[in-house]
């Protein structure tokens, strides 16, 4: 055991700090910096930046673009890019389509589709969720249906997150209804242009707009784009879940947003001192920094486990619930730290405009953020499901 | 000892009741929280002619003599419709400040005007660094011959934006934390030095901070006794505590009540959601949490009636279990909603807002916790 760094990742750490501090755009870090919602244009040219170092699609092969890093490494450089505040990586490509077409794709479709993804010029948007099958995904009806050399694909998908963006969706259809659900679904890659395809944008209730219903209304698809056998789809499904659920908990995310909120209760006036002053308060914000470092430490466990030759399996499932609950608790804080000055609410055209806000400048995202988080429970496999997962897989029962 | 209510109170209830399910259904609500003014003066009127407007006040102010329990039936049934319209700020605090301090003046040119809904108040009482403590005032009102001079800035006056008077708390002698020294003045808001910044809740509601220049009073504008307020403030807003706790409950039930209703509707792996023991675990204990909520709630409203020694410490336990409570049922009801909980579309989303704010207004858990133990 050996939780130190090394001389040499220390060196890598310092390399990583100065390019993201020469090359992260000023006009991004400041929209993220004081909240205001960045633009498809604004992901893209960071992500794009990060391609061109070969620095974005990292844990991939190296033979397909991969950084050849180690977990620490990697650790390293998720902690710096959140550390940093730059833009989320939008993983639909990267992290999920990507590792999908490099284990089940024909080298065709990996000489197709890999380098756009690794260079971030096709956004990709996932096709799973449909309106009657949410936890219970197996039971998606989207229907792909055969005639020559296309399938002609009918059905409905929702919660489709920044589909609106997107120029291609990887979806789960179903090819076959005879036998039990899980084997007549297969893996289909769908070019957004084609005609048939129509997004329409969900609210919720932060007042954003990121999720959409995906409409597939005869679409024809050439039959290439299957990825593996027809019926392969669910194995490369749950394959895919469990990478979405190891990084779905953004624990470097969680760690500089409890920094700032340690900073914020020594700056947040109360009576006549700081909210610091409140001991309730920076008691639960205590335990949240407790909770958090169990989770990060059971992420570096599952990490050096896949490193060593494993694959993320069930136990994905644990960091999705531990990380998604402290996200969930840290958001409910900051509101608590607000007070009355959580309630206001601005639009997004509000927060890109000029005007002063109400209350300090981060204010105005801190609920839409508590509200909008109450999704990561439900996502990826609501936390109902992970816990079934566990209880399954893990302990057998 | 019963919890029984009397007929008229349970008339009063259905009144409320049989107008959200005529005139307030959810869509109404929606387009009124996104229209100018953010409620609607029309149906304020209808308050007034159902007689909620005049509830707490006495026969010679023209009310009915209502105590803290009709007050709590009405903002009980008031949140199982998640009305908006601004009936704490206006009836609660500001009606009542005016009721128990006014003198006749000030009485007769603000109340019937109030209780016949052609009157909006807003009372200000919170400034940034005061968060919950309702002595914590560093807003000035200078005495300059008989006129007062006041400067200042308060934060979050509920109902700002629609008000046409103010109630200012200011502070008039002592320092910053002293509950002496802290008096109230009625302003007009097209006063000089008075500006107001509106905005919107996340809540549906509306609000605005209050910035104050030089503003010249003369000692008409004085409510009650001069550096005296604090101990009718600290009144009115444990009565505003009872009734927003009332609302809560109100909109606990109902949260409760849809979510119940959707996962016995919700198919997941060949079977309802609401068949699913794991879930009906968690049902049983938001159920448990309402009643047992609710339980305080007639606790708290029978002991300020009875004007009880440990009624403040009442609310106080009140207020702490409604915030604790309010993030358990909404969160599990979002929760249990899965993604069509977090739409814009559907209610359930709207009353988990109004319950989330309720857990800060007028103190939340920690805050109330606090003071409990200190009393």
């Amino acid at each position: 055991m050996n939780l130190s760094f090394s001389d040499e990742d220390l060196k890598f750490q310092s390399e990583v700090r100065s390019f993201i501090k020469d090359n992260y755009p000023a006009d991004i870090k400041e929209k993220m910096d004081n909240g205001i919602p960045v633009s498809k244009d604004d992901i893209v040219t960071w992500q794009k930046i990060l391609s061109k170092k070969g620095w974005f699609a990292i844990n991939w092969p190296e033979e397909y673009g991969g950084s050849g890093w180690s977990v620490t490494q990697k650790y390293i450089f998720q902690n710096e890019l959140a550390e940093a505040n730059t833009p989320n990586i939008v993983p639909f490509g990267v992290s999920m389509c990507g590792p999908v077409i490099y284990t089940f794709g024909t080298e065709e479709q990996k000489e197709r589709f890999l380098p756009d993804i690794r260079d971030n010029n096709v956004w990709w948007c996932q096709g799973y969720s449909e309106p009657g099958s949410g936890s219970d995904l197996a039971s998606l009806k989207t229907k792909a249906e055969k005639k020559g050399d296309k399938y002609i694909v009918n059905g409905t998908k929702t919660w489709t997150t920044m589909a609106q963006h997107a120029d291609w969706i990887f979806c789960l259809v179903r090819t076959d209804s005879s036998g039990i659900k899980q084997q007549g679904i297969s893996f289909l890659l769908i070019d957004m242009k084609t005609p048939g395809v129509e997004v329409k944008p969900i609210i919720t209730i932060d007042g954003s707009h990121e999720v959409n219903m995906v409409y597939l209304d005869n679409v024809e698809v050439p039959a290439e784009n299957l990825i593996g056998e027809e019926g392969a789809g669910w194995s490369i499904a749950k394959f895919l879940l469990a990478h979405e659920r190891t990084g779905i908990g953004g624990i470097p995310h969680l760690k500089r947003e409890i920094r700032r909120l340690r900073q914020i209760t020594e700056e947040l006036p109360l009576n006549e001192g700081f909210l610091k002053d409140d001991q309730l308060f920076m008691d639960k914000l205590n335990k949240v920094e407790i909770d958090l470092l169990s989770a990060e430490y059971t992420e570096l466990r599952t990490l050096a486990s896949i490193s060593a030759g494993g694959h993320p399996g069930p136990e994905s499932s644990i960091l999705k619930i531990g990380g998604t609950d402290l996200q969930q608790s840290l958001s409910d804080l900051y509101v608590e730290a607000l007070g009355y000055y959580a309630h206001p609410f601005m639009s997004e055209d509000d927060l890109k405009s000029n005007e002063k806000r109400i209350g300090p400048d981060f204010a105005a995202n801190v609920m839409p953020h508590y509200l909008n988080y109450r999704k990561v429970s439900i996502y990826g496999g609501s936390n109902e499901v992970q816990r079934n997962v566990i209880a399954k897989a893990v302990l057998g029962l | 000892m019963d919890f029984l209510i009397t007929d008229e109170q349970k008339q009063l209830q259905d009144l409320i009741h049989q107008f959200i399910q005529k005139d307030y259904p959810f869509d109404v609500r929606d387009k009124l929280v996104k229209s100018e003014d953010g409620f609607s003066k029309e149906f304020w009127k209808t308050f007034s002619q159902f007689g909620l407007l005049a509830m707490p006040f006495s026969e010679e102010d023209g009310g009915f003599n209502g105590g803290p329990v009709d007050i709590m039936i009405i903002l009980e049934a008031f949140g199982t419709g998640l009305i908006v319209e601004p009936y704490i700020p206006n009836i609660v605090l500001s009606g009542n400040l005016v009721s128990k301090l006014g003198n006749k003046e000030q009485k007769e040119a603000i109340l019937p005007n109030l209780l016949s809904g052609d009157m909006q108040l807003a009372f200000a009482f919170s400034e940034p660094q005061s968060r919950f403590d309702l002595n914590d005032v560093t807003t000035l009102a200078e005495k300059k011959g008989s006129d007062f001079k006041l400067n200042g800035f308060k934060s979050v006056v509920m109902n700002g934006p629609a008000a046409d008077k103010l109630i200012i708390s200011a502070r008039t002698a002592g320092s910053q934390l002293d509950e002496n020294g802290i008096s109230l003045f009625i302003v007009d808001r097209e006063t000089k030095g008075v500006s107001l910044r509106d905005y919107s809740n996340i809540d549906g509601s509306k609000a605005s901070e209050l910035t104050l220049e030089d503003v010249v009073l003369t000692k008409d504008a004085l409510l009650g006794e001069q550096d005296k307020a604090f101990s009718t403030i600290e009144e009115v807003v444990n009565l505003a505590t009872l009734a927003i706790s009332a609302e809560a409950i109100g909109i606990m039930q109902k949260m409760n009540e849809l979510t119940l209703e959707y996962t016995k509707t919700r198919e997941q792996f060949g079977q309802a959601l609401s068949q699913f023991q794991a879930l009906q675990h968690r049902m049983v204990d938001t159920f448990m949490v309402h009643e047992q909520t609710k339980s305080l709630l007639l606790m708290a409203a029978a002991k300020m009636n009875d004007k009880a020694d440990d009624a403040v410490k009442a609310i106080s336990a009140l207020k702490y279990q409604v915030g604790n409570a309010a993030k358990l049922i909404g969160e599990e009801s979002i929760q249990l909603h899965g993604g069509m909980g977090v739409t814009e579309e559907m209610s359930i989303g709207h009353y988990f807002k109004r319950l989330t704010t309720i857990r800060t207004i007028f103190g939340n858990a920690d805050y109330h916790l606090k003071k409990y133990s200190s009393l």
